[in-house]
């Protein structure tokens, strides 16, 4: 490298950029590939680059195997509703932990940080015991309420707040602006960042999860996506590639285009900032 | 601010308390009691005192299970953490090629586990996968590593990595930007070689970001599950069952809930282990920095 002039760390870096490109992109340029494939040239010639001609039969075939609206409608609106929820939730909570004088509000802010290090990985047994008593197992409920609070969102809507100067608040106040008018019209519209930050997080997190859609499903009602693609797999005589890659598609296209749209707020939200 | 009712505080809080005592707080409670009973959600549960973690023991499932996932979690946090670094100082560059490519990187961390599962196992089929394809064409063997006990579990790991070495680079990018440029500037004047203004002005400086990196994806690796239920459920002979994955056999294909319960006790005092760990080394870092104002 020291003896590299400006040429060879010029090369050197498009080595590392193309390397990088092909190790990232590569996986997903041949899944795209092979979702275009018919079944008799996957078993013939299954490293042919490119498919004799685009079709669109695995497509097809995965729109016959599972309720492709259906699915997105429960997927989506799961993780819009349990976006929405923590949003707003955690303004009214984040607004006492970080502005309001109260007896236990140290301890109070305790708990929220303690509940960050119980994961549903511990609970989920015992929630789904409990859900089943009350027959909501197989309910959008089931995959909804238990994320209707985020501790981590509160967490961060706090940190937000404790920013916001008092007197924003004492001049609200002395308008004659209710309490609730303060958090969601006032400090809300204030907030904007933080919360698009958590709404993104939150959304992409619950649509890709298959954990929680597992285990507190038994049956097909409240499927999610990802569980019936994985379940693609698992189906009929054979894996038939370019059908399950297909259905990888239709899963991933959506959370990527999310992505490169709100890249900004994804980002802020991972990296704490 | 005082509030302007004194029950305020307590009603802002309280869906917020209630949802997390609920479905968070109390099933910790019930599961540390389910632990001591034997119970297959059918019949009633009965008392069986410490035996679950006795057998969990006795077997040797328990050493099996935290060799496993603590072999997995540290593969995964190294390889990832390397190798996020590595590319987040070779595309920390100003251009649109390399916010592209940066973007590709950190896109597999955004897809889902499913996606990512299904794919990899494509690529790393034994008989049509591409990976295979390389190997042979290369003149190596090509074998079926989902299929192999003493493949499996690596197999599994290098897919992680591929995951979420994205999250490792954006946070080490996110870091980078604290490295001030004229100190970097002012190193190469003064003759420093890229390795060396790497190791003594953005190394140091990165720390925290890496001691944020390695406790937040060792403490996510611990929990993995998604990957091993898509890919090897758990095998083959348990090569690749994981903490969550052994869990979760136990409740949904033995039966077994107080084993179950048993394993995720255990499970959550890891956890809770690795925590305090982690926050061990914040404050040794937080420490750090107070004492030496001038680097940041």
């Amino acid at each position: 490298m020291r003896q590299g002039g400006s040429f060879g760390r010029r090369a050197a870096s498009t080595v590392v950029l193309v390397l990088v490109a092909c190790l990232w992109l590569g996986p997903y340029a041949w899944m795209t590939l092979t979702s275009f494939k018919s079944l008799p040239e996957i078993v013939e010639a299954p490293l042919a680059p490119f498919p004799r001609a685009f079709q669109l039969d695995a497509y097809r075939e995965v729109v016959r195997a599972v309720p492709l609206v259906r699915l997105f409608a429960v997927t989506v609106g799961m993780a819009v509703t349990i976006a929405l929820l923590q949003m707003a939730l955690a303004l009214p909570a984040g607004y006492a932990l970080a502005k309001l004088r109260f007896t236990g509000k140290k301890a109070a802010f305790a708990l929220v940080l303690a509940c960050l290090l119980i994961p549903a990985q511990v609970t989920f047994v015992p929630v789904f015991a409990m859900l089943g008593e009350v027959g909501l197992v197989n309910t959008f409920a089931a995959l909804v309420l238990p994320f209707a609070v985020s501790a981590f969102g509160t967490f961060l809507v706090r940190q937000a707040l404790l920013q916001v100067p008092d007197e924003i608040i004492e001049a609200a106040r002395m308008d004659g602006a209710s309490e609730l008018t303060i958090v969601y019209r006032i400090l809300a519209p204030m907030l904007r960042p933080t919360l698009a930050a958590l709404f993104v997080f939150s959304f992409v997190f619950h649509y890709n999860d298959y954990f929680w859609p597992l285990v507190m499903t038994t049956d097909d009602r409240v499927r999610t996506l990802p569980l019936a693609i994985a379940l693609l797999r698992e189906q009929g005589a054979g894996v038939r590639w370019h059908i399950v890659m297909a259905g990888n598609v239709v899963l991933s296209l959506p959370v990527l285009a999310v992505f490169a749209a709100a890249q900004r707020h994804l980002l802020r939200a991972v990296t704490a900032r | 601010m005082r509030p302007r009712h004194p029950l305020h505080p307590y009603l802002f809080l309280l869906p917020t308390f209630v949802t997390l005592g609920v479905f968070f707080v109390v099933p910790l409670g019930i599961a540390i009691k389910n632990s001591f009973y034997s119970w297959d959600m059918l019949t009633p549960p009965r008392w069986v005192g410490g035996a679950n973690y006795a057998a969990v023991v006795r077997s040797g499932e328990l050493t099996g299970i935290l060799g496993r996932t603590a072999g997995y979690s540290v593969l995964v946090v190294v390889a990832s953490l390397t190798l996020g670094l590595a590319l987040a100082v070779a595309l920390d560059r100003p251009g649109r090629v390399y916010a592209f490519v940066r973007g590709a990187v950190f896109s597999a961390y955004v897809v889902s586990w499913v996606a990512v599962a299904l794919l990899w196992m494509w690529l790393l089929d034994a008989d049509a996968g591409i990976v295979g394809g390389v190997v042979r064409a290369f003149g190596g063997r090509a074998t079926s590593w989902l299929a192999r006990p003493d493949r499996a579990l690596f197999a599994v790991a290098i897919v992680s990595v591929w995951k979420i070495t994205g999250y490792a680079m954006v946070i080490f990018l996110a870091g980078l930007q604290d490295v001030p440029r004229s100190v970097l500037e002012a190193a190469a004047l003064d003759g420093a070689g890229p390795f060396r203004r790497f190791w003594e002005v953005t190394w140091p400086l990165l720390r925290p970001s890496a001691a944020f990196v390695a406790t937040t994806s060792l403490l996510a690796s611990f929990q993995a599950f998604d990957v091993v239920r898509v890919m090897t459920q758990g095998g083959p002979v348990k090569a690749t069952t994981l903490f969550v994955y052994a869990i979760y056999e136990h409740v949904f294909v033995n039966l077994r809930v107080g084993r179950a319960s048993a394993l995720t006790v255990v499970f959550f005092a890891v956890l809770l282990g690795a925590t305090a760990l982690q926050l061990m080394a914040w404050r040794a870092t937080a420490a750090k920095r107070a004492a030496r104002p001038e680097a940041s």
